[in-house]
């Protein structure tokens, strides 16, 4: 099995969608020849066209309206908006239209062809507006779907299903992985499912919930807590809408503990969701307050990003809180 | 790569936005006869009386719907009154196979189209054969069957959206092309930027007909835009320009089909700009004698587009009084007849709140529907429509939440 990182995998995804489907479109800004600033979308101009990959003026609000009308017209567009913290300008297109394009026609025309692919968090010294994980805006927006890989394999695997979804995709990419994350990638055609969430890890005692890039931060505090004698169930979410509420309830109804992290700001973030779904399930079952490891609420910072990021420190101290309750 | 190229300049020689004017293209005066020297497009018996019946049927629904809305029969209405030859003029031109993309004041497009006043009346009261299914406020109309799109209440969405429904039009190579309708106030939007600019760089196929009606709810385009009307803008997204005479139901319908043939012959986009007056009010919640004078809607009445293409047919001897009359009476009855009709049907299912939302409806939705069923059966008298609109076999469904809980 080849060994790819996450971009590769993107890559490889988008080759093969459009292998498939020449209804199957990708543009955003730089997509074209250039690839992408982060070369998503290498070579595809080259192999499928300037009709089919191209750059668009530096519009967002118009690459989102743009690829609704696609859409609705029956086209596959694989939008790219060059970093989350540029989606906002497109964020009538999205939360308006987009996402109640079927709704409101009573399915006469819909947008379910629609894939919005859109780097996103921080660990890059990014800074303010190149680190943001605005995923909480858009969760609060029936109609949407939200997906975040955590690796490469769940990056093909997932973008493959988010692209034939019949439902418009939010697709959110962790771009500090980008490079980082390498594994191996099945060069064939597969996909993984949207709205189902990953037992990645089982244990006994306490739950531990996050998506996209915290995974791996999740995984070295797990570690770190394992030496402390806890075991540690871990929940890669995969979709944040729909979310999974049965896998983590079911697993909450069993450890009895639940620790949400994510790099967004606190308030309002979408920790606040599932704690609130969680124990309206799970009340009897709870040990000890169900516990959020989150970024502050703050703008991004530049150079005190570590202190604002929530690490595996900050996540392993949450889950001896919550096992000494 | 073709860049912009200028000629050297060695002073500060500054070009003046105020420069640009753009002349309006006329057929028809009022009385019914052509301005010297011009020329009617080719339209036989036939179709000039189709359109003149849409807008005529047009006219007659907004009267008739407005005053539905004033007996408190009807929550909402737009109407298209003084700016029918606009639309109408335009729809005719096009393809019935083109997209429509409208804003809210376009319901000539349907009517022209064959939408019926039953699939009206069925929007409009949300009953349960509305397409929409009872979702949006009324006027929000949309037929997959004769390629209108689904209305959306905010301004200036489906203008970007245009030029991508038209992109696939192009890639599919079917001959076909959008227009997509607007007014002068949604051209202050960033979408419409978006749009033209997106569809001038990448060759779609698409009509931009701008309806100038002076006014965006009560903001007078003289407060809208300091230029010379939207026209103008054309010139910086490097694009196909006409102004036309909107109220002239003969120029609109040239200008357009000449619009139509360089869309999908040359793969071009075009913009239109009709100069009209929106003689009726912003919508039935707007009072218009709030922010503009008697006399000056007196002055446009006197340039009703309906009566200017009435002369121009009688002019040809294709109309009579008689068969005004006719026409007039008739649709005033099948109007109210079918409003009657659409009042008396029930409202959407309550399953309907639910569905669309994604394609399948996800456990979690399932969950809040069967909540709020068991809650309106408990209090049928507080949700009546709910009630009404309760499915047969909740029964089961009821039994079934109850063991989960």
């Amino acid at each position: 099995m080849p060994t790819m990182n996450m971009l590769q995998a993107i890559n490889n995804a988008l080759d093969i969608a459009m292998g498939e489907d020449d209804k199957v479109l990708c543009f955003g800004e730089d997509v074209g020849s250039f690839g992408g600033v982060f070369r998503a979308t290498s070579h595809l101009q080259e192999k499928y066209g300037r009709a089919r990959c191209f750059n668009t003026p530096l519009v967002e609000q118009g690459i989102i309206g743009f690829a609704n009308g696609l859409a609705a017209q029956g086209s596959v567009p694989v939008a790219e908006i060059q970093f989350a913290d540029y989606i906002f300008p497109a964020f009538d297109q999205i939360v308006n239209e987009t996402a109640k394009f079927r709704y409101r026609s009573g399915d006469l025309f819909n947008v379910g062809g629609l894939t919005i692919r859109a780097p996103y968090g921080g660990g890059i010294s990014g800074g303010l507006y190149h680190s943001q994980s605005p995923e909480a805006y858009f969760a609060h927006t029936p109609g949407l779907k939200i997906v975040v890989p955590r690796d490469p394999y769940q990056a093909k695997g997932l973008l493959l299903a988010a692209i034939r979804d019949p439902d418009p995709v939010l697709f959110f990419e962790p771009k500090r992985l980008y490079r980082a994350a390498v594994g191996e990638v099945p060069e064939e055609d597969y996909q993984l499912p949207i709205g189902e969430a990953e037992v990645i890890r089982e244990g006994s005692d306490v739950t531990l919930v996050g998506w996209g890039a915290q995974m791996e931060v999740i995984e070295r505090a797990v570690e770190l807590a394992e030496k402390d004698g806890i075991s540690c169930e871990v929940i890669d979410l995969r979709s944040l809408l729909p979310w999974d509420q049965e896998t983590v309830a079911e697993s909450v109804l069993k450890t009895g503990r639940l620790v949400i992290t994510h790099e967004a700001p606190r308030t309002g973030g979408f920790a606040g969701e599932i704690a609130a779904a969680i124990q309206e399930r799970c009340f009897l079952y709870l040990e000890s307050p169900i516990a959020r490891v989150t970024g502050l609420d703050t703008p991004f910072p530049l150079t005190l990003e570590k202190e604002y990021l929530p690490d595996h420190l900050k996540i392993v101290e949450a889950i001896r809180d919550s096992v000494n309750f | 790569m073709t860049m912009t190229t200028t000629a050297d300049i060695h002073e500060p020689t500054f070009l003046a936005g105020d420069e640009f004017s753009i002349p309006t293209f006329r057929l028809l005066q009022q009385d019914g006869t052509l301005f010297e020297g011009a020329t009617a497009p080719e339209l036989d018996q036939a179709q000039a009386l189709a359109i003149y019946r849409a807008m005529v049927a047009t006219r007659v629904l907004d009267e008739r719907m407005l005053a539905a809305q004033r007996q408190g029969r009807l929550s909402f209405y737009m109407q298209c009154t003084g700016e029918e030859a606009s639309v109408v003029g335009a729809t005719a031109a096009l393809d019935d196979a083109d997209m429509i993309m409208a804003q809210y004041r376009e319901q000539g497009a349907l009517i022209y189209r064959g939408f019926t006043f039953d699939e009206f009346m069925n929007q409009l009261f949300g009953n349960e054969l509305d397409y929409g299914k009872g979702r949006q406020m009324p006027i929000h109309y949309g037929s997959r069957k004769l390629h209108y799109m689904t209305i959306s209440s905010p301004l200036a969405t489906q203008i970007p959206q245009a030029t991508g429904y038209a992109y696939g039009q192009k890639l599919a190579g079917d001959g076909q092309c959008t227009a997509v309708f607007f007014g002068e106030g949604a051209a202050s939007e960033g979408d419409f930027h978006a749009a033209l600019n997106m569809a001038a760089v990448h060759e779609v196929p698409v009509i931009f007909f701008c309806r100038n009606n002076g006014y965006a709810i009560s903001t007078p385009s003289i407060e809208q835009f300091a230029a010379d009307g939207v026209a103008p803008r054309a010139f910086g997204y490097r694009m196909h320009v006409i102004r036309v005479d909107g109220n002239d139901i003969l120029a609109v319908h040239t200008a357009t089909r000449e619009a139509r043939r360089i869309a999908v012959e040359h793969n071009q986009p075009v913009l239109i700009e009709a100069m009209s007056y929106r003689l009726a009010a912003h919508s039935s919640s707007d009072d218009p004698s709030g922010y503009r004078s008697k006399k000056e809607e007196e002055a446009w009445r006197e340039k009703d587009p309906i009566l200017r293409m009435q002369c121009w047919l009688n002019e040809q001897g294709w109309w009579s009084e008689d068969e005004e009359k006719a026409l007039q009476e008739s649709l005033r009855r099948e109007v109210l007849e079918t409003m009657k009709r659409a009042e008396k049907r029930p409202p959407p299912p309550l399953d309907s709140l639910v569905t669309d939302v994604y394609a399948d409806v996800t456990p979690e939705l399932q969950r809040q529907l069967d909540a709020l069923k068991r809650h309106v059966r408990r209090y049928p008298e507080a949700y009546p429509k709910g009630a009404r609109a309760l499915d047969p076999d909740v029964q089961a469904d009821d039994t079934a939440a109850k063991g989960e809980k």
